[in-house]
């Protein structure tokens, strides 16, 4: 009995010291558990951090940037890699939101993956690899902003796209059963070009640009990043889920 | 001492010995299912699974409820073998085979629902050779592999002897011998192989309770991980592992009914181990109660806007009638059940509903929550299709054509475990007091 207790209590000091180790290092436990860096594969300049910024001020939802993403990526039909979402505020106002993937840096949908076929550049842009992923979907169910599309089927081929060399920078000739979804234009931008939204969007509402440099351009003007967020109250979708967005949105209405 | 085959024996021996053509018509009348279950299957792997109702909102339906659902039904065989033999209750020694195959024929059943889910099933070796221990589904490979592998072999271990029994007592063909000489042929009976035994069974019994909670626990943070309302809930690995013993005890509780009535076993499954069941069974029904009403209270209470958007969905949405249906007549009315019937009909009666309310909670679980918008202002819908459903048909033939089967291959009833019993489990009254002891 006296020998059981001893050992009960020798038990529950462990415990405790254990917990109270823990809890030290729960800082340092969180930023493990919760932050993921996923797979990092060297495959860009890290001097980049490619960031957008869209202002809902000037978009119009003509849809255009949904058009030109779809004819740069030979998208297949049924999907749209930038969407443009109508919003109605609590005060009747009505506007719209262009939604690319947001590239997080905290990416719930790389944590969740399997495999590693959902993986970030250096350059912070998250890309899918076609050839490894199992289409288990994970991905799909863990992104906060519908981001993410599937093939059901296969996907209708053009002799243009059958033509190209699939590298995940450019993901074409499409396949089935894997999920897509956009990737900055991480081609285009290999080549200095803005992303086929920019260039497609006859608002210029749309800025692409890197994070390092403070500058974002829609093809026409250069803005300063920083400045123009504070100055125009600049935003992330979701902000509270801390999946920290590449992606910013300058508000439908000034103040 | 090595267990004599007495005539007492003579009823559980009876299906290994004789076999009507009542069991041959249900043998191809579960593999028609089962066969017209693959051919659904083999559409879905030509045409991609466009063949299903699932959309890039609704990604993931039946196919992954059934996952949940027959993983849920295979944590049966731990709680009869494992946590009864460990609280040494005496009155479980008739039911635990027929609970540890339950066990065995669920993981095999449910594990193969991810792969049926996937989009590219020729590529599943990829989960070997670039799995991610980051990613809750390798947490879900890990722990779904080493349960199957223990409960296997805690299916197995309790067999040894059984079948030297059966060798002994049974007109063997060639394949039988041979199964049997292969798994147990060295059995002899003897003292210490008899404490070695014991032992390795008491030691799994030990590691298989841990390891099962293990797996439904994780099973529930392939959705409790994401961002999703409905799914990001603490709750998750305790309402699953409830909900899963929850529906094992009622799967057990039909397969008693049917053993029972078909190879005629009242002698050794008496109205005891209904109603100790039966009581189980309640117990685990207030839990699931309590449980779903602190789910949904927290949700409601504070009218987050997403919560919110979730409830609606789930009480008023499209299958709002299998919302109402799960609580009120798979949760409420087994309950009444099970307090004022409770006779073997009444028990197995409220055991069926439970079982049909258990797969309806885990569709509900799956679908709703992706039903609910994230970024645009309307329901995703999903309709389950034929190929879905005849999938989900044969897995549920093919669950009863393996247990059909097993049933023909081996005792369903521990010879030498209930013969180890002190008192016989035909007296009520002695059984009664050994269960209370």
């Amino acid at each position: 009995m006296e020998g059981s207790r001893r050992r009960f209590i020798r038990l529950a000091v462990v415990g405790v010291g254990a917990a109270g180790i823990t809890t030290l290092f729960s800082s340092k436990l969180i930023e493990a558990v919760g932050f993921s860096r996923g797979d990092v594969r060297a495959a860009a300049p890290a001097r980049r951090q490619w960031v957008m910024l869209i202002d809902l001020k000037k978009c119009d939802g003509c849809r255009k940037c949904t058009e030109a993403c779809n004819t740069e990526h030979f998208v297949p039909p049924g999907q749209e890699w930038i969407t443009v979402y109508e919003v109605q505020d609590e005060f009747g106002f009505r506007y719209f939101l262009p939604r690319p993937c947001m590239h997080c840096e905290n990416a719930p949908c790389l944590k969740v993956c399997p495999v590693g076929a959902t993986f970030r550049r250096e350059d912070g842009v998250v890309l899918v690899d076609h050839r490894r992923c199992i289409g288990c979907r994970y991905c799909m169910a863990a992104c906060p902003y519908d981001v993410r599309a599937f093939n059901w089927s296969e996907p209708p081929h053009t002799p243009e796209e059958l033509a190209h060399t699939y590298r995940p920078e450019a993901p074409w000739p499409h396949r089935m059963g894997v999920v897509e979804k956009c990737m900055f234009c991480a081609h285009r931008a290999e080549e200095g070009e803005l992303p086929a939204c920019v260039r497609g969007c006859p608002m210029d509402a749309i800025y692409f640009g890197d994070l390092r440099e403070d500058a974002v351009s829609n093809g026409r003007e250069v803005l300063r990043l920083s400045e123009t967020l504070r100055r125009d109250h600049g935003f992330r979708l979701k902000e509270e889920l801390g999946t920290e967005p590449r992606v910013w949105y300058l508000p439908a209405r000034r103040d | 001492m090595e267990p004599d085959v007495s005539a007492s024996d003579a009823e559980i021996l009876e299906p290994l010995r004789r076999t009507t053509w009542r069991f041959y018509v249900l043998l191809a009348g579960l593999a028609a299912v089962v066969g017209w279950g693959v051919y659904a299957y083999s559409w879905q792997l030509r045409e991609g699974l466009s063949v299903t109702g699932l959309t890039d909102r609704v990604s993931w339906g039946v196919y992954i409820s059934n996952f949940v659902f027959f993983i849920g039904i295979s944590h049966a065989g731990t709680l009869i073998s494992a946590i009864l033999r460990v609280t040494r209750a005496e009155w479980r020694r008739p039911i635990t085979r027929m609970a540890e195959s339950i066990t065995v024929m669920a993981i095999v059943v449910g594990a193969g629902f991810p792969l049926i889910d996937l989009g590219r099933p020729d590529r599943l070796m990829n989960v070997f050779f670039y799995g991610r221990l980051e990613s809750a589904i390798l947490w879900d490979f890990i722990s779904i592999f080493t349960y199957l592998t223990g409960s296997l072999l805690y299916l197995l271990l309790p067999l040894i002897p059984d079948l030297a029994v059966v060798r002994r007592s049974v007109a063997l063909g060639r394949f039988r011998s041979f199964l049997y000489t292969r798994l147990g042929g060295r059995w002899t009976g003897s003292a210490v192989q008899k404490r070695s035994l014991e032992k390795s069974i008491g030691l799994m019994a030990v590691i298989i309770i841990p390891v099962a909670i293990s797996v439904h626990t994780v099973v529930s943070w392939i959705f409790g991980m994401t961002l999703r309302v409905g799914w990001h809930s603490a709750i998750f690995g305790v309402y699953f592992v409830g909900g899963a013993i929850f529906s094992g005890i009622a799967t057990i509780l039909i397969a008693m009914a049917v053993f029972r009535r078909v190879y005629h076993l009242e002698k050794y499954i008496t109205p005891l181990h209904f109603r100790n069941l039966g009581a189980l069974l309640l117990v685990l029904d207030l839990v699931m109660i309590y449980f779903t009403l602190s789910e949904y209270l927290t949700a409601t209470y504070g009218a987050e806007t997403r919560d919110v958007a979730w409830v609606r969905i789930l009480s008023t949405g499209p299958y709002a009638i299998l919302f109402w249906g799960m609580l009120l007549g798979g949760l409420v009315l087994p309950a009444f059940l099970l307090v004022f019937r409770r006779g073997i009909a009444g028990i197995v009666v409220a055991a069926i509903l439970v079982d049909v309310a258990m797969w309806m909670e885990r569709f509900l679980i799956v679908v709703p929550t992706m039903m609910t918008p994230q970024m645009a202002f309307t329901w995703n819908l999903y309709t389950p299709t034929w190929i879905e459903w005849s999938i989900t048909a044969a897995a549920i033939a093919g669950f009863a054509l393996l247990y059909a089967l097993f049933s023909k291959l081996f005792p369903i009833v521990s010879i030498w475990e209930i013969q180890e019993q002190p008192a016989p489990a035909a007296e009520p009254a002695a059984t009664e007091q050994e269960a209370v002891a």
